[in-house]
């Protein structure tokens, strides 16, 4: 069974019709890259899995999304958990206005957790799988705005790793980032690829090729072309996807 | 985590949302409906007392019966009065906050004093309008001191709006212009004040309304307790529709039968601060719709 | 070619006109503090005893000064000895005018009154604890008694004095006390009770209601400010006072709860709008970090977006209080008015805006209590400065700290 399936999704902000019919499957323990031209949907689509497009008024879905075979949009779902199931991780570093300790301690807070030393242990660890323990051990209490830019986006990847997810969605993670700590994110995502099934949003190439196993290319709400990274950047199916690959497009 | 445990913390972070949202909107259908509450009751109460000889009469019998005639016609002349003073002043003041000051500092001491001015409590104004414009000036209890506190007492409401107005107009319009080798008050009058002028005029109207309703800067400076005729220049007293309302409410020769004349004047009063608001708010749905269309 | 010349002229003379109307709220701001420090400062160099009057004691009588409680308590007999006051064991005789015809006969004094001045000397000079409030003009330069010297008002005595009755005989009681508390303790009470609601409409408005209905209370509550505060006082004083005279079976409903419930409902628009605007400021970015991590729209609200906006909220309140301090109408047609130290809302209160509005029309131009009255309008004035000057301060570093 795949981990996420999507069925015949549409999604309408309003009257504009901003993903069209897209069916496709992503397994287990696979990073999958969503690429195509800025404002083609890869955002939106990213954005069903956790139903973050629920927070826009007037956005309309049809189809179904299926995350461990379970229909996500089916009528008494409960959001909050699927959540906790399906972490984000956002284009900018964003951050709580609290402590180092406190933010990623915050999933497990508001879910409910009160054992102290339950969350100081899986604080400690998340820290320790997104590669930022040995920077901020000393600093925990410090606010997590101290923290470089790059920090931060690991910050809040250690605050999604937290509430120990199965999959993770990042939406362009490194985009704001300087080239080393764009590697560390890289780094980061091939190691998290052994316990999570992560979806991420990229423009950049080279990235997707270096971090993917499988790509998607999708264009003005479509999905154009899926299918593994080595067989996509070597030899694509369609002359549409070559020619955005390659850099031979408008 | 158990899903038997997480199923039960869902259900109370569930439960617990749900009684915050109901008291947040109870809340503010409370709010809502004290507003309605204030508007209907004064309009259940004094619409049969409005009648046409009701705002063209003068009052008789001690203000018991007849009009309020001289309370309207006066809080017209102050409404007038005052915005013949802070209107030209006020917009001149927003243009050159906004387009002349260059200087950081300067523009943050001056919005800063705006502001100020802004939260200066009304009764203060009375006692500086009487000090001022009464006294010192010597233009004793009539329309001109009135009209000069109230008019004072609205400049930073002007002001803002002003300001307000021009930073929401786009820089390329005023580039284009000089582009075009237009001066800087050219451009400003022809190009960004045109295009600011709707939110201008809402702002305006706006302010209108709070001088239509103000009485602590008019108890010393104009405001008669009863003057049965018309004002012939600016140095006259008048009657005005708030300060009327406080007279009739607590201080008139006989409350109990000057109350339905008091519910009449709170109405008239309303009225006059609705037709304003609504006003105010077609005018910026209107100018909204029209630049939509351009 | 001339023209160029004119037009830049012209240019720069509107420049300069613009740049005057620019700083006319300066402008403003500063007369108004010199004009209301001019009328009331003359308060602190005056006595207290009536104007062209004079307290006299016998000669043998060592008290040179009495300051204006003393006075006041001499005279309603609280204090009876000379003991009391720092002077001889010996009862004290309160001495008016009008006495003096109980002593000397109308022959005696004088058809016009010629003798008059005599016969107050002699009076003072054969009661040894007399103590005689009379006009100055009646003392003449060979008067066998002693004129106490007037004690000025301090402003420690005008603060802290209990007691306000500014046209009392023979000396004024200028103790603001019961109207500075009297005012702040309705300001509270209205921000005690507004804060919740206000706070909870703005969060309603900002975070949990659609666009719809947010287009249907937005004006709504700019209507509720626009309101004028005669009316509110209007409708409080028909409706609100009757009610908490029933409810709570009170001798009278004008108390200092119902201009707390009456200016609670004015300084709502105030507080929603300030409140709603902060929590708006909350980035959409960090609201979306908390839902991903499965809080629950609520946990977001009050763990994230409260936090986040907290200065905002603040100055909200702060203002909300300023608007309260500085209202007059409103309060001074429910609050009963009575210049007593509070001690329960279910009691009559004076605030400071109201004593204005009550007594400023009553009171003689440059007369002492006039000049109280500008002292008291000074004191508002410097709330409010300082009210603003806060919110000012609070949101500038928070702007500051956010950037
Ligand atoms: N909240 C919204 N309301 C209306 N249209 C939106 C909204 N968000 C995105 N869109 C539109 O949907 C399309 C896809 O957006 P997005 O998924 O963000 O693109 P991408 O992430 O691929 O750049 C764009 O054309 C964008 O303008
Ligand atoms: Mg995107």
């Amino acid at each position: 069974m795949a981990k996420i399936e999507t069925l015949d999704a549409n999604l309408f902000y309003g009257d504009f019709h901003a993903l069209k019919n897209i069916s496709m499957q992503m397994e287990e323990n696979t990073v999958t890259a969503l690429i195509g031209p800025s404002g083609c949907g890869k955002s939106t689509y990213l954005r069903l899995f956790n139903r973050m497009n629920d927070l826009i008024d007037s956005t309309r879905i049809t189809g179904q999304i299926l995350v461990d075979g379970e229909d996500i949009y089916r009528k008494n779902i409960n959001v909050d958990e699927l959540r906790i199931k399906v972490g984000m991780v956002f284009q900018k570093p964003n951050p709580f206005p609290k402590s180092i300790f406190e933010n990623v301690a915050y999933g497990l807070r508001v879910n409910g957790e009160k054992n102290k030393s339950y969350i100081e242990d899986k604080v400690v660890q998340s820290l320790k799988q997104s590669a930022l323990w040995n920077e901020v051990s000393d600093k925990l209490t410090k606010s997590a705005f101290e923290l470089s830019g790059g920090q931060q986006q690991r910050l809040c990847i250690a605050r999604a790793l937290a509430i120990s997810p199965s999959v993770i969605l990042m939406d362009e993670p490194a985009s704001a980032l300087d080239p080393l700590s764009t590697a560390k994110i890289e780094e980061l995502i091939h190691e998290l690829k052994k316990e999570y099934t992560i979806v991420i949003v990229t423009h950049n190439m080279q990235q997707a090729s270096r971090v993917s196993d499988y790509t998607a290319f999708f264009y003005l709400g479509e999905l154009v072309e899926y299918g593994q990274t080595v067989e996509i950047f070597t030899k694509p199916k369609l002359k549409h996807t070559e020619n955005y690959i390659t850099g031979r497009f408008g | 985590m158990i899903s038997e445990k997480r199923t039960k913390i869902e259900k109370s972070k569930k439960r617990s949302e749900q009684i915050a949202f109901g008291i947040f909107r109870a809340m503010s259908i409370l709010v809502v409906g004290i507003l309605f509450f204030i508007l209907g009751f004064i309009v259940v109460k004094g619409i049969s007392v409005i009648s046409w000889d009701f705002i063209t009469k003068m009052p008789e019998d001690g203000m018991t019966k007849g009009g309020i005639y001289p309370a309207i016609i006066g809080t017209f002349c102050l409404i007038g009065g005052s915005i013949l003073f802070s209107f030209p002043i006020g917009v001149m003041s927003g243009i050159y906050i906004n387009e002349y000051a260059t200087n950081g500092k300067l523009v943050r001491f001056i919005r800063l004093m705006t502001n100020n001015l802004a939260g200066i409590p009304s009764i203060v104004f009375g006692l500086f309008g009487m000090s001022l414009f009464v006294n010192t000036l010597g233009f004793g209890d009539s329309i001109i001191a009135g009209s000069l506190t109230l008019g004072l007492m609205t400049l930073p409401v002007v002001i803002r709006t002003t300001e307000e107005a021009l930073k929401s107009v786009d820089n390329s319009f005023r580039h284009g212009s000089y582009a075009l080798g237009a001066s800087k008050l050219q451009t400003i009058r022809r190009v960004t004040l045109p295009i600011a002028y709707p939110n201008i005029i809402t702002g305006l109207i706006l302010s209108i309304g709070r001088v239509s309703g103000e009485t602590a800067p008019i108890l010393f400076t104009v405001a008669a307790y009863f003057l049965p005729k018309l004002p012939h220049s600016i140095f006259d007293q008048v009657m005005a529709l708030p300060y009327h309302l406080y007279v009739l409410a607590t201080s008139g020769t006989n409350i109990e039968e000057s109350r339905p004349m008091a519910y009449g004047t709170a109405l008239v009063l309303i009225m006059i601060v609705l037709i304003l608001n609504l006003l105010a708010n077609a005018l910026r749905r209107y100018f909204s719709k029209k630049v939509k269309m351009n | 070619m001339p023209k160029p010349f004119y037009k830049k002229l012209f240019e720069k003379i509107i420049e300069g006109i613009l740049a005057l109307s620019g700083s006319i709220t300066s402008l403003a701001v500063l007369l108004i503090v010199i004009f209301l420090f001019k009328e009331g400062l003359g308060l602190f160099n005056r006595s207290p005893i009536s104007e062209g009057y004079v307290l006299a004691v016998n000669k043998s009588n060592p008290i040179s000064k009495i300051d204006a409680n003393l006075v006041k308590q001499i005279f309603d007999q609280e204090i009876t000895n000379w003991e009391k006051v720092g002077g001889k064991k010996d009862s004290i005789i309160l001495f008016h005018l009008d006495d003096i015809n109980s002593i000397y006969t109308e022959a005696q004094i004088g058809e016009n009154l010629e003798n008059l001045p005599t016969c107050i000397s002699n009076v003072v000079d054969s009661i040894g604890g007399i103590v005689a409030f009379v006009p100055k003009s009646y003392i003449k330069s060979d008067f066998k008694g002693k004129v106490i010297e007037p004690v000025n008002i301090t402003p420690k005595e005008f603060l802290l004095g209990k007691e306000w009755y500014p046209t009392a005989e023979p000396s004024a009681q200028m103790g603001i006390l019961p109207i500075l508390l009297g005012t702040l303790w309705v300001s509270l009470g209205a921000i005690l009770l507004s804060l919740p609601l206000g706070l909870a409409v703005a969060i309603y408005m900002a975070e949990i209601a659609n666009a719809r209905v947010r287009n249907i209370f937005k004006p709504i509550i700019e209507l509720l400010a626009g309101i004028p505060s005669v009316i509110y006082g209007f409708f409080g004083l028909v409706v609100i006072v009757p009610l908490i005279q029933t409810v709570f079976n009170l001798p009278v409903g004008e108390t200092a709860l119902a201009g707390s419930i009456i200016l609670a409902i004015m300084a709502l628009p105030t507080i929603i709008t300030i409140a709603e605007d902060s929590l708006r400021t909350t980035p959409r970015s960090m609201k979306e970090a908390s839902l991903a991590l499965g809080a629950s729209r609520w946990q977001t609200i009050y763990r994230i977006v409260i936090p986040y906006s907290i200065s905002g909220i603040t100055a909200a309140a702060i203002l909300g209080i300023g608007r309260a301090i500085g209202e007059t109408m409103a309060v001074l047609m429910v609050t009963g008015n009575a210049a007593v130290m509070p001690h329960s809302f279910l009691e009559p209160v004076r605030t400071i805006p109201a004593t204005i509005a009550a007594e400023l029309g009553e009171s003689p131009k440059d007369g002492l209590h006039y000049q109280a009255l500008f002292i008291l309008g000074s004191i508002l004035f410097i709330m409010t400065l300082i009210i603003n000057l806060t919110v000012e301060y609070i949101s500038s570093r928070n702007k500051l700290g956010k950037r």
